[in-house]
Protein backbone atom coordinates (compact mmCIF):
# COMPACT_ATOMS: atom_id res chain seq x y z
CA UNK A 1 0.00 0.00 0.00
CA UNK A 2 2.99 2.23 0.46
CA UNK A 3 4.98 3.89 -2.05
CA UNK A 4 7.29 1.09 -3.44
CA UNK A 5 10.71 0.27 -2.28
CA UNK A 6 9.87 1.24 1.50
CA UNK A 7 12.20 -0.54 3.92
CA UNK A 8 10.93 -1.10 6.98
CA UNK A 9 12.27 -1.98 11.03
CA UNK A 10 10.38 -2.59 13.92
CA UNK A 11 11.28 -3.05 17.41
CA UNK A 12 9.45 -2.84 21.16
CA UNK A 13 10.65 -0.60 23.88
CA UNK A 14 9.14 1.56 26.78
CA UNK A 15 6.32 -0.31 26.01
CA UNK A 16 5.63 0.98 22.75
CA UNK A 17 6.54 -0.30 18.76
CA UNK A 18 9.10 1.43 16.95
CA UNK A 19 8.93 1.48 13.42
CA UNK A 20 11.62 3.35 11.13
CA UNK A 21 10.69 3.39 7.49
CA UNK A 22 13.14 4.76 5.43
CA UNK A 23 13.16 4.83 1.12
CA UNK A 24 16.62 5.92 -1.03
CA UNK A 25 20.09 5.79 -0.78
CA UNK A 26 20.63 4.14 2.48
CA UNK A 27 17.29 2.74 2.98
CA UNK A 28 18.76 -1.23 2.49
CA UNK A 29 22.27 -0.86 3.56
CA UNK A 30 24.49 -1.70 5.99
CA UNK A 31 24.54 1.98 7.14
CA UNK A 32 20.80 1.91 8.38
CA UNK A 33 21.13 -0.98 9.89
CA UNK A 34 23.36 0.54 12.09
CA UNK A 35 21.56 3.81 12.64
CA UNK A 36 18.81 1.73 13.21
CA UNK A 37 20.43 -0.60 16.21
CA UNK A 38 21.70 2.87 17.47
CA UNK A 39 18.47 4.04 18.21
CA UNK A 40 17.10 1.09 19.54
CA UNK A 41 20.47 1.61 21.94
CA UNK A 42 19.35 4.94 22.51
CA UNK A 43 15.66 4.58 23.82
CA UNK A 44 16.51 1.78 25.54
CA UNK A 45 19.08 3.91 27.65
CA UNK A 46 16.26 6.61 27.91
CA UNK A 47 14.01 3.35 29.33
CA UNK A 48 17.07 2.66 31.63
CA UNK A 49 16.92 5.95 33.44
CA UNK A 50 13.21 6.98 33.43
CA UNK A 51 11.58 4.64 33.66
CA UNK A 52 8.53 4.31 36.53
CA UNK A 53 8.55 1.04 36.72
CA UNK A 54 11.93 -0.14 37.34
CA UNK A 55 12.74 0.45 40.77
CA UNK A 56 16.25 1.12 40.30
CA UNK A 57 15.87 4.34 37.30
CA UNK A 58 16.99 7.87 38.27
CA UNK A 59 13.25 8.69 38.27
CA UNK A 60 11.82 5.90 40.68
CA UNK A 61 14.85 6.89 42.96
CA UNK A 62 14.27 10.39 43.03
CA UNK A 63 9.55 9.55 43.37
CA UNK A 64 11.30 7.78 46.66
CA UNK A 65 14.02 9.80 48.19
CA UNK A 66 16.62 8.46 47.80
CA UNK A 67 18.11 10.85 44.62
CA UNK A 68 18.01 14.52 45.50
CA UNK A 69 16.98 16.84 42.76
CA UNK A 70 20.26 18.53 43.13
CA UNK A 71 21.97 15.08 41.93
CA UNK A 72 20.12 13.70 39.20
CA UNK A 73 21.99 13.52 36.06
CA UNK A 74 22.31 15.83 32.93
CA UNK A 75 20.07 13.78 30.71
CA UNK A 76 17.10 14.36 33.79
CA UNK A 77 18.51 17.62 34.39
CA UNK A 78 17.54 18.82 30.47
CA UNK A 79 13.91 16.78 31.00
CA UNK A 80 12.97 18.59 34.19
CA UNK A 81 14.10 21.68 32.92
CA UNK A 82 11.70 21.03 29.59
CA UNK A 83 8.35 20.04 31.76
CA UNK A 84 8.45 23.04 33.74
CA UNK A 85 9.08 25.33 30.68
CA UNK A 86 6.02 23.41 29.34
CA UNK A 87 4.24 23.27 32.99
CA UNK A 88 4.50 27.74 32.58
CA UNK A 89 3.50 27.94 29.10
CA UNK A 90 0.51 26.08 29.62
CA UNK A 91 -0.24 27.88 32.52
CA UNK A 92 0.05 24.54 34.91
CA UNK A 93 -1.86 21.82 32.57
CA UNK A 94 0.82 20.33 31.85
CA UNK A 95 2.95 19.15 35.21
CA UNK A 96 5.06 16.04 35.23
CA UNK A 97 3.89 16.52 39.21
CA UNK A 98 1.17 15.20 39.29
CA UNK A 99 -1.53 16.03 41.32
CA UNK A 100 -2.53 12.61 43.38
CA UNK A 101 -4.57 12.28 46.24
CA UNK A 102 -4.61 14.82 49.41
CA UNK A 103 -2.92 16.70 47.20
CA UNK A 104 0.02 15.04 47.21
CA UNK A 105 2.26 15.42 44.14
CA UNK A 106 4.31 12.53 42.04
CA UNK A 107 6.68 13.17 39.74
CA UNK A 108 5.95 11.72 36.34
CA UNK A 109 7.93 12.71 33.77
CA UNK A 110 7.00 10.10 30.92
CA UNK A 111 4.90 13.23 28.99
CA UNK A 112 8.15 14.92 28.32
CA UNK A 113 10.30 12.04 27.90
CA UNK A 114 8.47 10.30 24.79
CA UNK A 115 8.81 12.86 22.25
CA UNK A 116 12.12 13.90 23.50
CA UNK A 117 13.77 10.77 23.39
CA UNK A 118 12.32 9.65 19.83
CA UNK A 119 14.24 12.96 18.70
CA UNK A 120 16.94 12.56 20.47
CA UNK A 121 16.90 9.10 19.00
CA UNK A 122 16.26 10.81 15.22
CA UNK A 123 20.05 11.92 15.36
CA UNK A 124 21.87 8.70 14.00
CA UNK A 125 19.86 9.53 10.94
CA UNK A 126 21.87 12.45 9.81
CA UNK A 127 24.46 9.72 8.68
CA UNK A 128 21.73 8.63 5.79
CA UNK A 129 22.35 11.09 3.02
CA UNK A 130 19.75 10.94 0.08
CA UNK A 131 17.41 8.88 2.36
CA UNK A 132 13.70 9.67 3.27
CA UNK A 133 13.25 8.65 6.94
CA UNK A 134 10.73 8.36 9.34
CA UNK A 135 10.85 7.36 12.46
CA UNK A 136 8.08 6.83 14.69
CA UNK A 137 7.39 5.51 18.29
CA UNK A 138 3.73 5.06 19.97
CA UNK A 139 2.42 7.36 17.05
CA UNK A 140 4.62 10.24 17.43
CA UNK A 141 7.08 10.65 14.85
CA UNK A 142 9.67 12.52 13.24
CA UNK A 143 9.94 13.15 9.48
CA UNK A 144 12.92 13.60 6.97
CA UNK A 145 13.36 13.97 2.89
CA UNK A 146 16.14 14.04 1.30
CA UNK A 147 15.91 12.05 -1.73
CA UNK A 148 15.51 14.95 -4.71
CA UNK A 149 11.86 15.30 -5.74
CA UNK A 150 10.48 12.90 -3.06
CA UNK A 151 7.17 13.76 -2.07
CA UNK A 152 7.83 13.32 1.46
CA UNK A 153 5.44 11.22 3.99
CA UNK A 154 1.94 10.23 4.34
CA UNK A 155 1.12 10.62 7.89
CA UNK A 156 -2.83 8.87 9.07
CA UNK A 157 -4.09 10.70 12.09
CA UNK A 158 -5.82 7.65 14.13
CA UNK A 159 -9.65 8.16 14.40
CA UNK A 160 -9.65 8.37 18.85
CA UNK A 161 -13.42 6.89 18.30
CA UNK A 162 -12.23 3.94 16.49
CA UNK A 163 -8.85 2.89 15.79
CA UNK A 164 -8.76 0.85 13.15
CA UNK A 165 -10.37 3.78 10.90
CA UNK A 166 -8.18 7.07 9.75
CA UNK A 167 -9.40 10.48 10.29
CA UNK A 168 -6.99 12.96 8.43
CA UNK A 169 -3.74 12.15 6.33
CA UNK A 170 -1.10 14.94 6.34
CA UNK A 171 1.76 15.40 3.52
CA UNK A 172 5.01 15.70 5.68
CA UNK A 173 8.33 16.34 4.29
CA UNK A 174 10.20 17.59 7.43
CA UNK A 175 8.86 17.65 10.70
CA UNK A 176 7.50 16.16 13.71
CA UNK A 177 3.92 14.65 14.54
CA UNK A 178 2.73 13.88 17.71
CA UNK A 179 -0.60 12.87 18.76
CA UNK A 180 -2.25 12.82 22.52
CA UNK A 181 -5.53 11.33 23.59
CA UNK A 182 -7.42 8.80 26.09
CA UNK A 183 -5.68 5.65 25.18
CA UNK A 184 -2.01 7.66 25.72
CA UNK A 185 -0.02 4.48 27.17
CA UNK A 186 -2.72 4.12 30.02
CA UNK A 187 -1.82 6.96 31.31
CA UNK A 188 -4.74 8.98 32.90
CA UNK A 189 -3.87 12.03 31.67
CA UNK A 190 -5.06 14.91 33.87
CA UNK A 191 -4.99 18.71 34.38
CA UNK A 192 -2.88 19.92 36.20
CA UNK A 193 -4.63 22.03 37.90
CA UNK A 194 -6.80 20.11 39.01
CA UNK A 195 -6.05 16.48 39.03
CA UNK A 196 -8.98 16.07 37.09
CA UNK A 197 -9.42 14.42 33.16
CA UNK A 198 -10.17 16.71 30.85
CA UNK A 199 -13.71 17.07 29.29
CA UNK A 200 -14.45 16.99 25.51
CA UNK A 201 -11.54 16.45 24.10
CA UNK A 202 -10.59 13.16 22.67
CA UNK A 203 -7.18 13.98 20.62
CA UNK A 204 -5.05 16.27 20.03
CA UNK A 205 -2.42 16.24 17.37
CA UNK A 206 -0.11 18.81 16.89
CA UNK A 207 2.82 19.38 13.75
CA UNK A 208 6.03 21.42 14.14
CA UNK A 209 9.85 21.14 13.72
CA UNK A 210 10.81 19.74 16.93
CA UNK A 211 9.11 16.38 18.17
CA UNK A 212 9.54 17.09 21.60
CA UNK A 213 7.37 20.67 21.50
CA UNK A 214 4.86 18.64 19.25
CA UNK A 215 4.37 16.09 21.80
CA UNK A 216 4.51 18.98 24.77
CA UNK A 217 1.91 20.65 22.96
CA UNK A 218 -0.46 18.05 22.08
CA UNK A 219 -0.50 16.87 25.67
CA UNK A 220 -0.77 20.46 26.70
CA UNK A 221 -3.63 21.20 24.81
CA UNK A 222 -5.15 17.83 25.54
CA UNK A 223 -4.77 18.37 29.35
CA UNK A 224 -6.85 21.26 28.79
CA UNK A 225 -10.69 19.72 27.34
CA UNK A 226 -12.30 22.25 25.89
CA UNK A 227 -9.98 25.08 25.36
CA UNK A 228 -7.40 22.76 23.53
CA UNK A 229 -8.02 24.61 20.31
CA UNK A 230 -8.25 28.04 21.59
CA UNK A 231 -4.70 27.45 23.43
CA UNK A 232 -2.96 25.83 20.05
CA UNK A 233 -3.50 29.02 18.27
CA UNK A 234 -1.53 30.97 20.84
CA UNK A 235 1.14 28.74 20.46
CA UNK A 236 3.68 30.01 17.30
CA UNK A 237 3.85 27.75 13.99
CA UNK A 238 1.97 25.05 15.11
CA UNK A 239 -0.43 22.67 12.44
CA UNK A 240 -2.72 20.93 14.77
CA UNK A 241 -5.92 19.04 14.94
CA UNK A 242 -8.27 18.71 17.56
CA UNK A 243 -10.88 15.81 17.47
CA UNK A 244 -13.66 16.34 19.90
CA UNK A 245 -15.41 13.34 21.80
CA UNK A 246 -18.58 14.14 19.69
CA UNK A 247 -16.95 13.34 16.64
CA UNK A 248 -15.96 17.28 15.07
CA UNK A 249 -12.55 18.49 14.67
CA UNK A 250 -11.17 21.44 15.17
CA UNK A 251 -7.79 22.20 12.57
CA UNK A 252 -5.35 24.86 13.92
CA UNK A 253 -2.61 26.31 11.88
CA UNK A 254 -1.07 29.69 12.83
CA UNK A 255 1.85 31.42 11.98
CA UNK A 256 5.71 31.33 13.35
CA UNK A 257 6.86 33.49 15.80
CA UNK A 258 8.75 36.65 14.12
CA UNK A 259 10.01 37.43 17.14
CA UNK A 260 11.59 34.32 17.96
CA UNK A 261 12.90 33.50 14.12
CA UNK B 1 -1.61 -8.92 6.49
CA UNK B 2 -2.21 -6.78 3.61
CA UNK B 3 -5.76 -7.51 2.78
CA UNK B 4 -6.25 -6.03 6.25
CA UNK B 5 -4.89 -3.05 5.00
CA UNK B 6 -5.98 -2.99 1.46
CA UNK B 7 -9.79 -3.51 3.80
CA UNK B 8 -8.77 -0.43 6.21
CA UNK B 9 -7.60 2.36 3.51
CA UNK B 10 -10.34 1.11 0.83
CA UNK B 11 -12.63 3.19 2.54
CA UNK B 12 -10.98 6.30 2.85
CA UNK B 13 -11.23 8.53 0.29
CA UNK B 14 -9.50 12.05 -0.55
CA UNK B 15 -12.80 15.03 0.61
CA UNK B 16 -11.49 18.38 1.50
CA UNK B 17 -8.09 20.29 2.26
CA UNK B 18 -8.79 22.07 5.17
CA UNK B 19 -6.87 25.21 6.34
CA UNK B 20 -7.41 25.88 10.24
CA UNK B 21 -7.17 29.90 9.80
CA UNK B 22 -10.66 30.37 12.01
CA UNK B 23 -9.50 28.96 14.97
CA UNK B 24 -6.31 30.80 14.87
CA UNK B 25 -6.27 34.33 16.62
CA UNK B 26 -2.76 35.58 15.30
CA UNK B 27 -3.43 37.86 12.44
CA UNK B 28 -6.45 40.41 11.13
CA UNK B 29 -8.08 39.61 7.79
CA UNK B 30 -7.86 36.12 8.72
CA UNK B 31 -10.62 34.35 6.64
CA UNK B 32 -12.98 31.46 7.01
CA UNK B 33 -11.86 28.24 6.15
CA UNK B 34 -11.10 27.16 2.81
CA UNK B 35 -12.09 23.79 1.40
CA UNK B 36 -11.19 22.52 -1.63
CA UNK B 37 -12.94 19.27 -3.36
CA UNK B 38 -11.13 17.61 -6.00
CA UNK B 39 -13.25 15.96 -8.77
CA UNK B 40 -12.58 12.53 -9.38
CA UNK B 41 -12.72 11.19 -12.99
CA UNK B 42 -15.23 9.17 -14.10
CA UNK B 43 -13.96 6.89 -16.88
CA UNK B 44 -11.14 5.65 -15.51
CA UNK B 45 -12.75 2.96 -13.07
CA UNK B 46 -14.44 1.00 -15.61
CA UNK B 47 -11.51 -0.10 -18.15
CA UNK B 48 -11.27 -3.86 -16.52
CA UNK B 49 -14.41 -3.92 -14.82
CA UNK B 50 -12.49 -4.54 -11.87
CA UNK B 51 -12.56 -1.87 -9.63
CA UNK B 52 -14.63 -3.63 -6.96
CA UNK B 53 -12.22 -5.78 -6.01
CA UNK B 54 -8.92 -3.50 -6.19
CA UNK B 55 -5.64 -5.17 -6.57
CA UNK B 56 -2.76 -4.05 -4.16
CA UNK B 57 -0.30 -4.99 -6.90
CA UNK B 58 0.50 -1.65 -8.58
CA UNK B 59 2.44 -3.83 -11.72
CA UNK B 60 -0.98 -5.13 -12.21
CA UNK B 61 -3.20 -1.71 -12.84
CA UNK B 62 -3.76 -0.66 -16.37
CA UNK B 63 -5.92 3.02 -15.83
CA UNK B 64 -4.13 5.60 -14.25
CA UNK B 65 -5.15 9.07 -14.43
CA UNK B 66 -4.03 12.40 -12.83
CA UNK B 67 -6.48 15.03 -11.68
CA UNK B 68 -6.12 18.22 -9.98
CA UNK B 69 -8.39 20.44 -8.07
CA UNK B 70 -9.49 23.67 -8.65
CA UNK B 71 -6.63 26.32 -7.49
CA UNK B 72 -8.21 27.70 -4.04
CA UNK B 73 -6.73 31.23 -2.45
CA UNK B 74 -6.08 31.44 0.91
CA UNK B 75 -4.34 33.72 2.84
CA UNK B 76 -0.98 31.90 2.23
CA UNK B 77 -1.52 31.87 -1.54
CA UNK B 78 -2.97 29.93 -3.48
CA UNK B 79 -3.96 26.13 -2.52
CA UNK B 80 -4.30 22.96 -5.07
CA UNK B 81 -4.53 18.99 -4.77
CA UNK B 82 -3.71 16.98 -7.45
CA UNK B 83 -4.93 13.06 -7.28
CA UNK B 84 -3.43 10.40 -8.91
CA UNK B 85 -6.21 7.63 -9.78
CA UNK B 86 -4.98 3.81 -11.09
CA UNK B 87 -7.78 1.60 -11.51
CA UNK B 88 -9.87 3.27 -9.38
CA UNK B 89 -8.19 3.56 -6.41
CA UNK B 90 -6.29 6.57 -5.22
CA UNK B 91 -3.18 6.16 -5.49
CA UNK B 92 -0.99 9.48 -4.84
CA UNK B 93 -1.88 12.66 -3.96
CA UNK B 94 -0.13 15.59 -3.93
CA UNK B 95 0.00 19.65 -3.28
CA UNK B 96 1.65 20.73 -6.51
CA UNK B 97 0.87 24.63 -5.99
CA UNK B 98 0.91 26.03 -2.40
CA UNK B 99 2.42 28.93 -0.73
CA UNK B 100 6.16 28.99 -1.44
CA UNK B 101 6.67 33.06 -2.20
CA UNK B 102 9.34 33.23 0.22
CA UNK B 103 11.54 30.85 2.16
CA UNK B 104 9.52 31.23 5.37
CA UNK B 105 7.01 29.93 3.84
CA UNK B 106 8.05 27.25 2.43
CA UNK B 107 9.13 26.32 6.10
CA UNK B 108 6.04 27.09 6.96
CA UNK B 109 4.78 24.61 4.06
CA UNK B 110 7.50 21.69 5.02
CA UNK B 111 5.45 20.46 8.33
CA UNK B 112 1.82 19.74 7.05
CA UNK B 113 -1.45 20.65 4.89
CA UNK B 114 -4.03 18.77 6.42
CA UNK B 115 -6.07 16.69 3.93
CA UNK B 116 -9.25 15.18 6.08
CA UNK B 117 -10.14 12.19 4.71
CA UNK B 118 -13.28 10.68 4.98
CA UNK B 119 -15.12 7.60 4.20
CA UNK B 120 -18.25 8.45 3.10
CA UNK B 121 -16.89 7.02 -1.01
CA UNK B 122 -15.71 3.00 -1.08
CA UNK B 123 -12.99 1.62 -3.13
CA UNK B 124 -10.49 4.02 -2.82
CA UNK B 125 -7.21 4.33 -0.85
CA UNK B 126 -4.94 6.55 0.26
CA UNK B 127 -1.03 5.74 0.56
CA UNK B 128 -0.44 6.13 4.26
CA UNK B 129 3.28 5.18 5.34
CA UNK B 130 3.12 6.06 9.09
CA UNK B 131 -0.44 6.51 12.00
CA UNK B 132 0.18 9.19 14.41
CA UNK B 133 -2.41 8.29 17.08
CA UNK B 134 -2.61 7.68 21.37
CA UNK B 135 -3.64 4.48 21.42
CA UNK B 136 -0.32 2.85 19.75
CA UNK B 137 1.02 0.75 22.11
CA UNK B 138 3.29 -2.58 22.06
CA UNK B 139 0.23 -4.30 23.75
CA UNK B 140 -1.91 -3.38 20.96
CA UNK B 141 0.10 -3.02 18.24
CA UNK B 142 -0.91 -6.26 16.34
CA UNK B 143 -4.09 -5.54 15.93
CA UNK B 144 -3.30 -2.24 14.86
CA UNK B 145 -3.17 -0.14 11.51
CA UNK B 146 0.56 0.54 12.20
CA UNK B 147 1.20 -3.52 12.06
CA UNK B 148 -0.86 -3.92 9.15
CA UNK B 149 1.18 -1.06 7.06
CA UNK B 150 4.82 -2.36 8.48
CA UNK B 151 3.84 -5.54 7.61
CA UNK B 152 2.57 -4.54 4.12
CA UNK B 153 5.91 -3.55 3.15
CA UNK B 154 8.36 -6.36 5.65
Amino acid sequence: MTTPGTARHVGHVMGMPVTLALRGRHARDRVALTAWQQIMDSLHEVDRIFSTYRDDSEISRLRDGSLALADVSPLVDEVLHLAERARIESSGAFDVWTPGPGGVRSLDPSGVVKGWAIERAARFLDELTGTDTCLSAGGDMVCRTRVAGSPGWSIGIEDPNDPRRVLAVLPVTDGAVATSGTAHRGQHLVDGRTGLPPTRVASVTVVTASLTWADIDATSAYAQGPDAARWLSTRPDRTALVVWTDGTTTPVRTAPDRQAA
Amino acid sequence: MKRIVTWCLSTLTVLVLLFGYHTSTSGPGGVGSVVATPALPRESTSDDGSSGTPDSDQTTKTASATVTGPSVDTRWGPVQVEITVSAGEITDVAIPVYPDENPRDQEINSYALPILVDETLKAQSADIDMISGATVTSVGYQQSLQAAIDQADL
